[in-house]
């Protein structure tokens, strides 16, 4: 089922376009990942599919009455608001002391349930959040740089842990990551973004894709290389496009 | 207890229930400064109040109403940081009373206590506005609490799943506005937030939860009035400092005895 249809979508802010043009669709029990370097509009992206931002340009559809569960890129909680981890469960919806239980057993942070949200570690409190997010039972799940401020084996396991939860839930996970050899091979679709699409498609296609190997290097897709396109155009540092001439690749055209 | 006491008392009381979680919202959502600009210009609300021949508590909530939405639209055009705007909106509204005041020669003014607070001036009205207002407030946020809590923690996350934080920011801004044009009499326009901000800082010492926070800073208000209160009696200062001192002495207590308290926990968990 489709949770989330978006059609050529744009956002301007003082005369500028933050995205543009970007189409992506997020099915049921289907991992959509959102990659691209700093400021190429990924967390724009996900506002705007979850309607917090207004798009000044193309369609997005919603499923009726999609239950969304977002765990936003940046949430520092003040210290001036004393909140446990069993009360920010309860931040948004009305769960149960069970299903409080459950979702912090299931995401391996039990013994810190009364502890305050600010002195959790990175880890911890990724996990907090991700629990909160999870609680509502939500059909669309999405995910802003869930594994920040972890080490590397902590976010195998945070990845680890979003999997089993989209087997278990069956929801839609859009997901943001800047680095991305954990997260491909899980992956059902990759958007390649930097201010539009560059590319999309399966994994391994979007990581041997000349857009990708340019925005992330060449050393990052060796690993997957598996097929080449031709490219239509390059980005300026700000984002912008400068066509080259004479070839078109299979999933960069701006159109 | 003499009339006037206990009118003023009732009506003190009234106020710090309602400040307490209020208090709170505007230390978590680091307002203090929003609140400020907000009461000095409850002073250029009294003078249209006088000079339109309107009821005083409701030209003040006009007036303070104005300037929040105000400072709002401002805001979302962003050309020039808030703090800026919040001087500006502030001290132009608070010196546009002022003169306004001056050009109604007709009309007595009592400057003083009108800037902090005069518990003679509490009338038997006074004191059933207060609880009329306080008793609205209190509904309202009790029903708005997950949502004002929810938007208060993150915006976008309450927006996106499913509360509407422009409305709530709205009903807290006409909330703090009203808040502001009942504490007016008691405390004055320039101790306003005061009375907001030292008691929930105060609690903060001691809640686990946002909820007992705010309870806490409810009781912690209330404590500060009644202390307040009595020593203006005492040493026949202006109400309005006098409860600010006395909230004031309660803070650096529990500061005491917070770091007293986390002292002896801690030595307990080293051994």
């Amino acid at each position: 089922m489709q949770l989330i249809e978006m059609d050529g979508v744009g956002i301007k802010r003082q005369g500028r376009w933050l995205i543009q043009n970007v189409s992506l669709n997020v099915k049921s029990g289907e991992i959509v990942t959102l990659i691209g370097p700093n400021g190429a509009g990924k967390s724009t992206t996900a506002k705007t599919a979850l309607g917090v931002l207004k798009a000044d340009a193309g369609s997005i559809k919603r499923k009726p009455n999609l239950k969304v569960g977002y765990v936003p890129q940046k949430l520092a909680i003040d210290w001036t608001m004393p909140l446990t981890v069993r009360r920010l469960m309860s931040l948004t919806a009305k769960p149960s002391k069970g299903e409080i239980d459950a979702v912090l057993e299931k995401t391996g942070i039990s013994h810190l349930i009364d502890s305050n949200v600010q002195q959790l570690s990175g880890g911890e409190y990724q996990r907090a959040l991700l629990a909160r997010a999870i609680l509502r039972a939500p059909d669309l799940l999405v995910l802003d740089e869930p594994v920040q401020g972890v080490d590397y084996s902590g976010e195998i396991a945070l990845y680890n842990l979003i999997l089993k939860i989209r087997e278990e839930l069956n929801c839609g996970i859009l997901l943001i990551s800047h680095d991305l050899h954990v997260v491909m091979a899980q992956t059902d679709t990759v958007v390649c973004l930097n201010g539009h699409v560059c590319c999309s498609g399966a994994p391994e296609q979007v990581a041997a894709s000349d857009a990708y190997k340019q925005l992330f290097g060449d050393p990052a897709s060796q690993s997957l290389a598996i097929y080449h396109h031709h490219h239509d155009h390059s980005h300026k540092a700000d984002g912008t496009i400068v066509p080259s001439k004479g070839n078109s690749g299979d999933c960069c055209n701006h159109g | 207890m003499d009339d006037f006491i206990l009118r003023a008392m009732l009506a003190g009381i009234g106020l710090a229930l309602v400040a307490g979680p209020l208090g709170c919202f505007v230390v978590w959502r680091r307002m203090a400064y929003f609140g400020d600009t907000m009461s000095h210009s409850a002073l250029l609300g009294v003078a249209l109040a006088f000079l339109l021949n309107i009821n005083l508590m409701l030209g003040v909530l006009a007036v303070t109403v104005t300037v929040s939405l105000c400072l709002l639209i401002l805001q979302k055009r962003g050309s020039l940081s808030t703090d800026a705007l919040l001087g500006l909106l502030s001290h132009s509204a608070l010196a546009l009373g002022m003169v306004l005041i001056a050009f109604m020669s007709h009309v007595r003014f009592d400057l003083l206590s009108l800037l902090f607070g005069d518990i003679l001036a509490v009338g038997n009205e006074d004191v059933i506005a207060i609880y009329a207002c306080a008793a609205v407030i209190l509904g309202l946020m009790y029903f708005l609490w997950r949502p004002l809590l929810a938007s208060t923690v993150n915006r976008e996350l309450a927006e996106a799943e499913g509360f509407n934080p422009d409305l709530t920011q709205l009903i807290f801004m006409v909330m703090m506005a009203a808040i502001i044009a009942i504490a007016m009499k008691i405390v004055g326009v320039l101790l306003i937030t005061a009375l907001l901000i030292i008691p929930a800082a105060t609690a903060r010492w001691f809640a686990r939860t946002p909820e007992q926070m705010a309870v806490a800073s409810s009781v912690i208000g209330v404590a500060s009035v009644v202390l307040g209160l009595e020593g203006s009696l005492q040493f026949d200062s202006a109400s309005g400092p006098s409860i600010v001192m006395a909230s004031l002495c309660l803070f650096l207590l529990s500061l005491f005895a917070s770091r007293l308290l986390n002292g002896v926990l801690g030595k307990e968990r080293g051994q």
